[in-house]
């Protein structure tokens, strides 16, 4: 990790962004960096389009992402990787999950989800949805996601999957396992 | 030992180092965490109270008897803690008294954008603004010296990006404060006339002494850079400037009520160009322009919506970020798939009424395609907005409804009830009972028969509260039995007096259950029926409509409402 990493973390709210800035926060605290989270709560949790952001370097002021500043954006659903793209900045990587969410919009027919939006983003998607399944349940997408993240980023394998699964119900411990390899693999 | 803190748990974990005795709030995001984190320290007196003004006269008890208190709420929450505040200025304190107050710009999760600042100078007690967790762990600490020795409440301000945000904080150890002595004294607690015409001389008097004092306070300081820029800012702003701005000067106000004049005169003949870089209203600016100190502010800034770099980086130095979001459909929040809300906006929905709305989760049911809302104004407010429908218009009761959530019926919804009953109104109250406080998620509440610390106490039983300020036409139903509902409504709504429907069902959120998620059988004719729901776990796509298993709660709305028998899935 460079001395200085933006990661912006996009999802629908319940999809468990927070869960995964504070496993990054972990380990940046543990790898001796200063680091800053920002989460959004109340409201916007509701099923709402949720970012989350994390800042990690030796010297953090700000702890807000601005707009063409990520160095990654990881995004937990498709159509919010594309509305959180002006954030990335030129060079900067996206790692998505292929997942489709409709928002109400959709639902109701007022909008259409758009189609092409793999096409538009800069990096690596991941089938999180189908892989989670795989290891036991659709709630273990995120980490499935962060196993992604992970290898793409070139962290600390052992450091980061601690950082996981410290945190977590000893009863998903190993699903949630299981999930990080398979996200971890798959890119 | 440093430790990665959300900003409220440092403020949590500074009174407790403080050694604060007695912590009390109403939940409100985003404050609620501070109290939620004190209740886990055991040296601590915690409580969820019923609403913001019996927290805060709790903390006024405290204090009084000499035992150091924090009263937490988000800004709105302050408006109903106002009346113990305006005259806890007068009083003064015993033991400190801080009042942990959380605003939020750019409205995340709120009402409105107010500004606690303005209050705080409305009743003349102080205020100060951290930016980080250290500082929010640090200030606290300071609070409780302040208010102690400038005998007064003293405000903790923070925004949602300080509350929410998480940062390095150094932790310290908790220094036990032993109760103050305490002994009647009239003149300082009682406030009749005679004794708060000389109260309102000394709150004059302390206020002028601590904006003196403030010159000299540690948290006010002067950071030299740039002598052609300067920026007056506080609070999360500070952390802005220093990412945008890293070459000018700065003049960091740790204390933002009253201000350290001397200080910011000093600061701004120093530079060529000062600014003050403040979030919402323009507090400091204006008290800073009426000093007769020349500064720019509000010329530059917006007044609404929180700040960022690029925002400064914009509007001080003119730099415009050229990227264009993607234009794509909108993601509001809805209802949770399988919230027990969902039934009786349906069924308010299909019958066309009228809907005072209140304050909490079940404010979604603005949204469409429920869209069943007619009004929302603040905690409360529905049942006495129903009344004043009814009073105008004598059609209306056969039309309209107020719904509140549980916690926010017993925070202020039970005078209106009174005042329904009392006046001979016809209105009609649906109570939308999901067991919990939701939106601020899941505190617990007189209603839900545990305290802060999940023990037993006494559970408020809505229905006997309801018949016993003369409701006499009380019901319960299960909010997912849609023709129950349905009936209940129609029948109470018709009635020439108050009426009480409690639709009681916990919140989906507090079963903690993986769900395998119903399917679409083949039997589907796509009529959309189960669209009207507006559940987001049921998709209309490519394929037809389908379930999204990811977020089906199998609460089986959708199952009751299609007439075709096209969805699988058994209700457990």
């Amino acid at each position: 990790m460079s001395v200085k990493t933006d990661i912006l973390i996009v999802g629908v709210g319940g999809q468990g962004t927070l869960l995964a800035s504070r496993v990054l926060g972990k380990y940046a605290l543990e790898k001796g960096y200063d680091v800053k989270l920002s989460e959004v709560h109340g409201m916007a949790q509701r099923g709402g389009s949720v970012m989350t952001y994390v800042r990690i370097g030796d010297k953090i002021a700000s702890p807000l992402i601005d707009e063409g500043r990520a160095d990654v954006i990881l995004a937990f659903e498709k159509l919010e990787a594309l509305r959180y793209l002006h954030y990335l900045k030129e060079g900067g990587q996206v790692i998505y999950s292929t997942q489709e969410i409709m928002p109400m919009p959709v639902v109701t027919g007022a909008a259409e989800y758009p189609q092409g939006i793999e096409e538009k983003l800069p990096g690596t998607g991941v089938d999180a949805l189908t892989l989670a399944l795989e290891a036991g349940n659709s709630k273990a997408a995120n980490s499935v996601m962060l196993g992604a993240l992970c290898k793409k980023m070139g962290l600390d394998r052992e450091v980061f999957e601690q950082a996981l699964l410290s945190g977590i119900p000893p009863k998903t411990v190993e699903m949630n396992k299981k999930a990080f390899e398979l996200g971890y693999c798959a890119v | 030992m440093k430790k990665l803190l959300l900003g409220d748990f440092a403020v949590a974990r500074g009174a407790w180092e403080a050694g604060v005795k007695v912590a009390s709030a109403y939940p409100g995001t985003p404050s609620t965490e501070i109290t939620e984190e004190l209740a886990r320290y055991g040296e601590v007196y915690s409580e969820w109270s019923p609403n913001e003004k019996v927290a805060l006269e709790v903390g006024i008890g405290a204090s009084i008897r000499g035992a150091r208190a924090i009263v937490s709420m988000k800004h709105v929450g302050l408006n109903v803690a106002c009346d113990p505040l305006f005259t806890a200025s007068y009083t003064g304190v015993n033991g400190g008294l801080v009042i942990a107050v959380a605003d939020d710009p750019s409205v995340f999760s709120s009402q409105n954008e107010q500004d606690t600042r303005l209050t705080a100078v409305s009743a003349q007690v102080p205020v100060l603004e951290p930016s980080d967790s250290m500082e929010a762990k640090e200030f606290a600490k300071y609070a409780f010296e302040l208010s102690e020795k400038y005998d007064t409440p003293v405000i903790l301000r923070v925004t949602t990006r300080v509350a929410h945000s998480q940062s390095l904080v150094e932790l310290g150890e908790r220094e036990e404060r032993p109760l103050r002595p305490y002994e009647r004294n009239i003149q300082k607690y009682v406030m009749m006339p005679a004794n708060a015409r000389v109260k309102h001389v000394v709150v004059e008097e302390r206020m002028k002494k601590m904006s003196e004092d403030a010159n000299e306070m540690p948290l006010n300081f002067i950071e030299e850079g740039s002598k052609k820029l300067g920026i007056i800012c506080s609070g999360g702003v500070y952390e802005y400037v220093k990412e945008a701005l890293p070459e000018a000067s700065v003049l960091k106000l740790g204390m933002v009520y009253p201000l350290p004049y001397k200080l910011i005169e000093k600061f701004a003949a120093s530079v060529e160009r000062c600014i003050v870089a403040e979030e919402l209203a323009p507090h400091i600016e204006t008290l800073v322009k009426a000093h007769g100190i020349a500064v720019e502010g509000k010329n530059i800034f917006p007044r609404c919506g929180e700040f960022s770099a690029n925002l400064l980086r914009e509007c001080v130095l003119g730099e415009k970020q050229a990227v264009q979001p993607a234009q794509v459909p909108a993601r509001p929040p809805v209802l949770c798939a399988g919230c027990p809300h969902r039934g009786v906006f349906y069924v308010l929905s299909k019958l066309k009424l009228n809907v005072l709305g209140d304050i909490g989760c079940y404010t979604l049911g603005a949204v469409p395609p429920l869209g069943s809302m007619d009004a929302v104004v603040c905690m409360g407010a529905s049942i006495g907005m129903a009344i004043g429908f009814d009073k105008s218009d004598p059609e209306a009761h056969k039309h309209s409804v107020a719904v509140i959530g549980d916690s926010t019926f017993i925070h202020s919804g039970i005078t209106g009830l009174i005042d329904a009953v009392y006046n001979r109104s016809n209105v009609t109250v649906i109570v939308l009972d999901n067991r919990t406080t939701g939106m601020t998620g899941h505190q617990d509440h007189p209603g839900t028969g545990k305290t802060i610390h999940k023990e037993e106490t006494y559970e408020l039983d809505l229905a006997q509260v309801s018949r016993a300020v003369g409701v006499k036409s009380v019901r319960t139903v299960d909010p997912s039995d849609l023709s129950a509902l349905e009936k209940a409504v129609k029948e109470e709504v018709a009635k020439e007096e108050v009426s009480v429907i409690i639709a009681k069902r916990p919140c989906v959120l507090l079963t903690k259950r993986l769900y395998n998620g119903f399917t679409v059988n083949e039997k589907c004719k796509k009529c959309r029926a189960c669209l009207k729901l507006g559940c987001p776990a049921i998709v209309n796509g490519k394929n037809g409509i389908t379930i999204d298993v990811s977020l089906c709660t199998e609460c089986g709305l959708c199952k009751s409402v299609c007439k075709f028998g096209a969805i699988d899935g058994e209700v457990k």
